[in-house]
């Protein structure tokens, strides 16, 4: 099976089998993946499943829609310019491997 | 419960081959009293039931409901999320341009919605809120005793929700009567229905009247979906539909789902030190409320072809009937699931639905939680039950009337 790597905030690595087609959201929710909350079930509204994909593969993720854009301007944490909702990321076998961080806060403080 | 078919049945199709039959009525006193007796016998019986008192097919295990409700493409809502079929039977609300389509005018509506109700505007509305909820909480911990039901569940949202929106200060009353009928229309014609149709005459034009925009405070969120409209993403009188929709779906779930937690409270007292010990866990302790008593308990989904599942085989045009509160409760998916706990891993639950329906308010509904149940987590040391709780009976949505209650201050 495909495996995501989940890096946190403190630097902590955690690799996880991957179902093909399952978002990296609803993965990291299944195996307590610290750092992902996903509270609306993948609908883009809620913004607590944000990461950071490591730069090497962001060519291989699937385009942003408009709404994930839109979210994406209200996480928590800063947003950078490899910042993804992981609820719109599915596994792929293109992406086996593949290594996102979490950011340290889901929530504003 | 031995039924035969209900007189406000509104099909009679022959059940498919090889389908378990249930006997229950899942719209009687008796069912709302005690549901979860019933709700085991479904799940028990198959992944897919048949309920003769309707003709109608139901599933109440976790992994049918949740994919039926995640696969919009087969399971419709554009007939209408209610027993009766928009479009063979006519409406007896104004059909909504979110709730009851489908894509692509679904995509459109919900991202204005999105907008309206959005993180940043949570942000926005998040210390009012606070200080509404201290010192509401302040009020009823003075008193010792009062109706959690009545003076918190319902007093919190009401106060807090038309202002947010950019309501008018005047006749705010008729949205728990008009929540409450909107609710029961889902279900079949039955007496729970026909006690709360009345109101809709009187009712409805306010309510159209409420979601103008001459109405509306431009500084309330329902003002955001008419600024969508002046950028063309929608039109006006999309703008209009959708803030009526928000006026309809906001008020009597929130209510519901704060009254479901105070409830829990006050039965699971060690669920109620945990909170107090870590106010933190105030989110995650509404999110498990509402998969524990699930709110909105039922919705109906439309076949759109010939279609498999759990071994049955539904015809296109089929009505069926999603138990979001069995799913919630179903033990094939959770450990122990009869019990309320505040640290339980809720990711997946069904209680705001699933996939591109899923509740687009839920953010507003978990701050209003959220607020509350912190406000109250650091003024009460003990809360406990100081009557029997009464039921309020309602066609979709699980809640209360009256919910007496004792606490001591800390």
């Amino acid at each position: 099976m495909p495996k995501v790597i989940y890096v946190s905030a403190e630097g902590e690595r955690m690799e996880v089998e991957a179902p093909l087609g399952v978002s990296l959201m609803e993965t990291a929710t299944l195996e307590d993946v610290e750092g992902i909350v996903g509270e609306c079930g993948g609908n883009m509204i809620c913004s607590t499943c944000h990461v950071y994909v490591a730069p090497e593969w962001l060519a291989k993720l699937p385009a942003m829609q408009p709404q994930e854009n839109s979210t994406l301007s209200q996480v928590a944490a800063e947003r950078k310019p490899n910042s993804r909702l992981s609820c719109q990321l599915r596994m792929t076998a293109a992406l086996d491997g593949i290594e996102v961080h979490t950011p340290p806060n889901q929530y504003p403080d | 419960m031995n039924t035969g078919l209900s007189p406000h049945a509104l099909y009679d199709d022959p059940p498919p081959p090889g389908i378990p039959l249930v006997d229950i009525d899942p719209f009687c006193s008796e069912f709302f009293a005690d549901p979860y007796p019933h709700h085991a016998a479904m799940r028990d019986a198959g992944p897919v039931v048949w309920l003769p008192a309707y003709s109608i097919p139901a599933c109440a295990r976790f992994a049918e409901v949740r994919a039926a409700l995640l696969d919009w493409q087969t399971f419709s809502s554009a007939h209408g999320v209610g027993m009766a079929d928009l479009i063979r039977h006519g409406h007896f609300r104004l059909p909504s341009i979110i709730l009851e389509v489908d894509p692509p005018q679904h995509t459109r509506s919900r991202a204005a919605l999105g907008k309206a109700l959005s993180p940043a505007v949570m942000n926005t509305l998040r210390e009012r809120f606070t200080e509404i909820a201290e010192e509401l909480v302040d009020e009823l911990v003075a008193r010792r005793e009062f109706d959690a039901c009545t003076e918190l569940a319902e007093a919190f949202p009401l106060r807090v929700f038309p202002d947010a929106l950019g309501m008018r200060a005047e006749n705010r009353g008729h949205l728990l009567p008009y929540g409450d009928m909107v609710f029961n229309s889902f279900g079949p014609a039955n007496q729970f229905f026909q006690a709360s149709a009345p109101r809709a005459r009187e009712v409805f034009p306010w309510v159209e009247a409420e979601a103008l925009r001459e109405n509306l405070r431009p500084d309330g969120f329902g003002m955001i979906l008419y600024q969508c409209a002046d950028a063309g993403e929608i039109t006006h009188e999309e703008a209009h539909k959708l803030v009526r929709s928000i006026l309809t779906a906001g008020v009597d779930t929130t209510v519901n789902g704060i009254g479901a937690a105070v409830f829990c409270m006050a039965r699971f007292a060690e669920q109620w030190q945990k909170l107090r010990n870590n106010p933190q866990l105030a989110r995650p302790a509404f999110e498990e409320a509402v998969r524990f008593e699930s709110p909105v308990q039922t919705f109906f989904r439309t076949t759109t072809r010939k279609t498999a599942i759990g071994g049955a085989e539904l015809e296109e045009g089929r009505k069926i009937l999603l138990f979001l509160g069995s799913a919630n409760r179903d033990p094939r998916h959770w450990q122990n699931p009869d019990v309320y706990d505040i640290e339980r891993k809720t990711a997946g639950h069904v209680g705001f639905g699933a996939g591109i329906h899923m509740c687009v308010g839920q953010l507003l509904a978990r701050l209003e939680g959220e607020v509350l149940l912190q406000a109250m987590a650091r003024r009460i040391r003990k809360i406990e039950l100081a009557g029997e709780p009464e039921r309020r009976f309602n066609n979709t949505l699980r809640g209360l009337n009256s919910l007496p209650v004792r606490v001591e201050a800390v």
